[in-house]
């Protein structure tokens, strides 16, 4: 009898919750055009859920609070919103500004922070609650004007570095004490800094410059040394094709002792060594790379392509810096996600309303998700990421 | 009389780009409404409120004369990051967007 009811009992409880899980292996696609996110499982390759009510995603970035159970999801239109992947719904939402690009979130977790573009700037806020902490304006020139800020990069030490656009500076703001930054300038470090990465290590910075041929860098170890110009002049003076799509910059250009950089204006894969920032080849590509990023164990790096052909997706085999294979995974490839280890790659292809799954190994479709427009793939392995 | 000759100018390019609205057909607009909301709206944003480039509301452009809309679309604007279009865009279709965008740009 009484092992009945302890039976009954279990059972109850079984049905009164949901089933325990971890986090590890979700992830979000943005449906750009609904203000809608598609909550995923990897391993499965399903949707889970949708949370809607998240703004304007026409430029949406997403973050992962340390413990995988959080996505902040960042909006054109200025809004932080908190989703709970395990519930799929809206734990918070802020609108923090008129126009923003993205956000990063801190070393140690317990900080959110939002770029914008307008009013130009970083905010800072309390992770859990988020409640504004800190506002640094982006301010420059001897009238104070304000830039457009780009390419925000958590760093070590719960700092951040970021790229002012129209000043065409690089700013690093060690916010250790959130309401009293400190804020380091480099100035002068290029023509229009279009977005950042900083290396897996945490350790060098890199600003990406659309005004001029070039990528700007910061030894963040070495400070005082200033930044420098690597890649200086990598068009050789050709002019430039128009630029329809800004490429983006993130830590996973990092292949070994390499990085792989887009061109831009250039049908071209930049490599560098990462040891001396020396260029050490370039890689004839189908188009206008926008991201360049490769497989978390570094063998293979994969690219898409600005408008208009941004239906094409190409690998690189890193061992030989060689082409092998030329994707057509569907119309308007907006990004591409591996899954922690690199076994696949989610690829959004925006026009065709769908996710395609392939097989990094075989490099063929083995699965696909329906999505309306979907644009970013976020997977809360970047939890653990420095600078993602 | 100088605010004349600009009402002048300003009704005329006006009057150009709506003579040249009949140009793109229906299935052809459909694709450029497709293409300012989710290819120029990587930069302007999909609602045209701005981004790294400016906004595109009607507000925002009232101020402008339409050729010179058209033109900054076709060649684009050197030293920023505006690229001229004229290899995907045929200048009549140009005049068409510039005349939507002026009058409130048609959702999807």
């Amino acid at each position: 009898m009484n092992r009945f009811l302890v039976l009954v009992a279990v059972l109850l409880g079984g049905c009164a919750q949901q089933a325990l899980r971890g986090t590890g292996d979700l992830g979000v696609v943005v449906e750009r055009a609904a203000g809608r996110i598609v909550v995923v499982d990897g391993s499965a390759r399903a949707a889970l859920g949708t949370v809607d009510g998240l703004g304007d995603l026409s430029h949406a970035s997403v973050v992962f609070s340390r413990d995988a159970r959080y996505a902040f999801v960042f909006g054109r239109d200025g809004g932080i919103t908190k989703v709970d992947l395990l519930r799929q719904r809206i734990e918070r939402r802020v609108v923090q500004a008129g126009n923003s690009i993205g956000g990063a979130i801190s070393q140690d977790g317990r900080l959110v922070v939002a770029q914008n573009y307008e009013p130009g700037g970083i905010k800072v806020f309390d992770s859990q609650s988020l409640e504004l902490l800190a506002d640094i304006p982006a301010t420059y020139g001897e009238v104070g004007l304000r830039s457009k800020v780009v390419g925000l990069v958590d760093l070590p030490g719960n700092r951040f570095a970021y790229a002012l656009f129209d000043a065409g500076e690089i700013w690093v703001a060690d916010l250790s004490v959130p309401a009293h930054p400190h804020v380091t300038k480099f100035k002068n470090v290029g023509n229009q800094p279009y977005d950042g990465l900083v290396t897996p290590d945490g350790r060098y910075y890199l600003a990406g410059l659309f005004g001029e041929d070039g990528i700007a860098l910061v030894d963040l170890w070495r400070p005082e040394q200033g930044a420098r110009k690597i890649l200086a002049n990598y068009g050789r003076g050709e002019e430039k094709l128009p630029v329809f799509k800004m490429p983006h910059l993130r830590g996973w250009a990092v292949a070994g002792q390499r990085a792989y950089l887009p061109a831009v204006g250039r049908h071209e894969v930049l490599v560098v060594d990462t040891a001396t920032w020396e260029e050490v080849g370039r890689i004839p590509v189908r188009g206008q790379p926008v991201f360049v990023i490769a497989r978390p164990d570094g063998r293979q790096v994969w690219v898409n392509f600005a408008f208009p052909d941004n239906g094409w997706v190409q690998v690189i085999d890193t061992l030989d810096n060689r082409l092998i294979d030329t994707l057509a995974p569907g119309k308007a490839v907006l990004h591409l996600e591996f899954t922690p280890k690199g076994e696949q790659v989610w690829i959004s292809a925006r026009d065709d309303n769908r996710v395609l799954v392939y097989d990094t190994r075989t490099r063929k479709p083995v699965g696909e998700l329906r999505a309306e427009s979907p644009s970013g793939i976020f997977f809360t392995a970047r939890a653990a990421r420095i600078g993602f | 009389m100088r605010a004349f000759c600009l009402l002048l100018c300003l009704s005329m390019a006006i009057d150009a780009a709506a003579e040249a609205a009949a140009a793109p057909t229906p299935e052809r607009r459909l694709e450029l409404v497709r293409l300012v909301r989710q290819d120029c709206g990587s930069c302007h944003g999909m609602t045209l409120k701005g981004g790294l480039g400016l906004p595109l509301l009607p507000d925002n452009l009232r101020d402008k004369p339409a050729a010179s809309l058209v033109a900054t679309v076709v060649h684009g604007r050197p030293g920023t990051p505006m690229p001229a279009w004229k290899t995907i865009l045929a200048e009549g279709e140009a005049e068409w967007i510039v005349a939507q965008l002026l009058t409130g740009f048609p959702g999807e």
